[in-house]
């Protein structure tokens, strides 16, 4: 029963500090568990496809929050991964050993380039890298972001405008074979500071430090989604013009979450590089872009661990499937996303929350669970009320 | 007390040559109930949508506390003392009721004290308070849509509230609700009066008589008909005619009281 007596609210404080100090302990055991049993039982190849996948989440967390909490459907976060890509990758392509012949980047020779371009210069200091990576994103989206919601162009539109970005991102890096190597791409990454990247021992750091910034990115987004700034997130999904009939200038708020969901891609980006080893304009491919959001659609809107989930569960049944059916893993890709979308509008963690936690309490002997009071739960009104604003909700 | 909290000056409203408002002049006192009624089309929703500044005038002017609104937007007019409750309930169903309270009740709305600073002490007790004054202090930590109509109607309401507006603007409040609840709603309207100015646009002929204590306006074709008090513009020849659409005899005991049974069933429609 989870009927609250009158004026609970200390219980509810109570109750809810409880569950947060059981998330911390979760999050940190999943984490200490993925750092330190997983690499014991997967092969070195299946380990690093676990980095990228658990980099990928953290783009998903970004999606989440911008999709999932905001109701904005973003389909160019491709782009903001790209760019975090290459802000890294364009430092590693600078670390020439002093004794090479050339101090460019070896396509730079190849087309004839003589002078390193002045962009690329800021690029050879790590702690500047690091910070562009995110920042540069970071402002991309928000600069996109306050040009689109201050006009205030919101749902299909808002998603239209995200894909046609992605096409002039794509096109431009795709051009411009001198500056950053076209649609090769960057590729073919020495060092990172000082250590070797294709070394087994500075793999293995990479898949820690991905793992701790991937909770890094689950504390914030749990903080941005949590509290009152959460909540009007929400509201400003589900009712925008009631929010500003209450005195919210929603523009802020959805700049602030777009910049925050890009830099986290950005940040997913430059992770993903640097255990896949290549960055190249195909990361700016509309499809990726969707494919994002898709992983957020498997694991469940608008809750965190969901994206996360979703990530990893669709990109390893991705490569499983390429694996054991490469002539049509992908007609199987198409049937999973299919069932997600139509039996599963709340994707897996959606599921397991309502299903799963019945399903248990009916193991072990224990009531159903009700999420009002008695009376209103059996009340064929209301529930055939709760389902079709369930259903209005499912078209939104 | 008899500064004008709010004045309209001569304002003409037109989507593409259709004038939804035409040369309207109106004004409130400060802490006046005022009642605008009228048929459908007369322009009460544009009406509201214009002092919210949800639209533009095309011309004429609309002053709230001695400010031209024209170049505010809807947040910055909310923040200056406009609250809107609308026709049908807009709650947020994904909230509980203590949380849609404690949103509106947000004294400073920007993005970062939002996100930065925890909900002072003192909001939370008027919440809490405003949770009494609505009667859902025992539904306050369940999800909005699983209250009834007539809940989520008074949980806006407290939202308004919660907004600490100078001006309520009350659109259509016992639509759909039964006779005990519109009573209610009444009662709670004329305490907000007591310490707010309130505009109320209403159809049910017998929720007005229960409300009117001061002027009732009449609108029609977005202008206004007349104003006086509920009597007066009860059995006002012009008033009855525009409800009914046709001259009527006036030796029958035609009046608004019959008119609004007539129209019972157009609001059931609309809702």
């Amino acid at each position: 029963m989870t009927v609250q007596a009158a004026g609970g609210r200390q219980g509810v404080d109570w109750l809810r500090r409880r569950s947060l100090l059981m998330e911390v302990g979760i999050v940190a055991l999943v984490a200490l568990f993925l750092m330190f049993i997983v690499p014991l039982l997967l092969s070195g190849f299946r380990l690093n496809l676990m980095g990228r996948f658990l980099a990928l989440a953290i783009a998903a967390l970004g999606i989440d929050l911008i999709w999932g909490f905001t109701g904005l459907l973003s389909l160019g976060h491709g782009v903001f991964f790209a760019l975090g890509g290459y802000a890294l990758a364009m430092h590693m392509k600078l670390q020439i050993p002093a004794t090479a012949s050339s101090q460019l980047p070896e396509f730079m020779d190849l087309y004839g380039v003589t002078e390193l371009p002045w962009f690329w210069r800021p690029f050879d200091s790590f702690p500047f890298a690091a910070i562009a990576l995110m920042l540069i994103p970071g402002l991309m989206a928000g600069l996109l972001g306050y040009l689109v919601f201050r006009s205030r162009i919101r749902g299909v539109y808002f998603s239209i405008l995200t894909q046609a970005m992605t096409i002039i991102f794509f096109n431009f890096f795709n051009g411009q074979q001198k500056l950053i190597n076209g649609t090769n791409g960057l590729t073919g990454f020495k060092t990172i500071l000082g250590a070797t990247v294709s070394d087994a021992g500075t793999q293995r750091s990479i898949y820690l430090a991905t793992i701790l910034l991937l909770v890094a990115a689950y504390a914030v987004c749990r903080w941005l989604t949590s509290g009152r700034f959460g909540r009007l997130l929400m509201a400003l999904r589900d009712d925008e013009s009631r929010a500003r009939f209450t005195g919210y200038n929603p523009t802020g708020f959805k700049v602030l979450v777009f910049a925050v969901s890009g830099a986290l891609a950005g940040l997913a980006g430059a992770m993903f590089t640097l255990q896949s080893g290549i960055i190249s304009p195909k990361a700016m491919d509309i499809a990726f872009s969707i494919e994002m959001v898709i992983w957020v659609a498997v694991g469940g809107r608008a809750t965190l661990v969901g994206a996360v989930l979703g990530a990893l569960v669709v990109n390893f049944g991705k490569s499983l499937l390429s694996e054991k059916f490469p002539d049509f893993w992908l007609f199987f890709l198409g049937g999973l996303f299919l069932g997600v979308v139509m039996f599963l509008p709340d994707g897996i963690v959606g599921l397991i929350r309502t299903q799963g936690v019945e399903w248990f309490r009916n193991l072990t002997g224990r009531s159903k669970q009700l999420s009002t009071y008695p009376s209103l739960e059996e009340d064929p009104e209301a529930q055939y009320e709760r389902k079709n604003i369930d259903d209005r909700k499912s078209d939104g | 007390m008899n500064e004008k909290i709010l004045t309209i000056e001569n304002l003409t409203v037109s989507f593409d040559g259709f004038k939804a408002l035409n040369n309207l002049n109106f004004s409130l006192d400060t802490g006046e109930l005022r009642v605008i009624i009228g048929p459908n089309g007369a322009g009460k929703t544009t009406f509201l949508d214009i002092i919210t500044g949800k639209t533009k005038p095309t011309e004429g002017k609309v002053f709230f506390k001695g400010r031209n609104l024209r170049p505010y937007s809807e947040h910055q007019i909310a923040q200056m003392g406009v609250g809107r409750k609308f026709q049908t309930p807009r709650v947020y169903l994904n909230l509980t009721p203590r949380e849609n309270l404690e949103l509106a009740c947000n004294r400073n709305k920007g993005v970062f004290s939002t996100l930065f600073v925890k909900t002072p002490p003192a909001e939370r007790r008027t919440v809490s308070g405003l949770l009494e004054t609505i009667g859902l202090p025992h539904k306050a930590d369940m999800k909005a849509n699983l209250l009834s109509h007539g809940e989520k109607q008074w949980l806006e309401i407290g939202m308004l509230v919660a907004q600490a507006p100078d001006l309520l603007l009350v659109d259509e409040p016992v639509a759909g609700l039964t006779d005990e609840e519109t009573e209610r709603t009444g009662e709670l309207l004329l305490s907000l009066a007591e310490s707010h100015s309130v505009i109320v646009i209403e159809h049910d002929m017998e929720f007005v008589r229960q409300i009117a204590q001061g002027q009732v306006t009449v609108l029609h074709q977005g202008s206004v008909l007349c104003e006086g008090n509920f009597d007066d513009v009860q059995s006002d020849p012009r008033v009855i005619e525009v409800y009914l659409g046709q001259e009527i005899d006036h030796d029958e005991d035609a009046s608004l009281e019959n008119i609004g049974g007539l129209l019972e069933p157009v609001n059931a429609e609309m809702n």
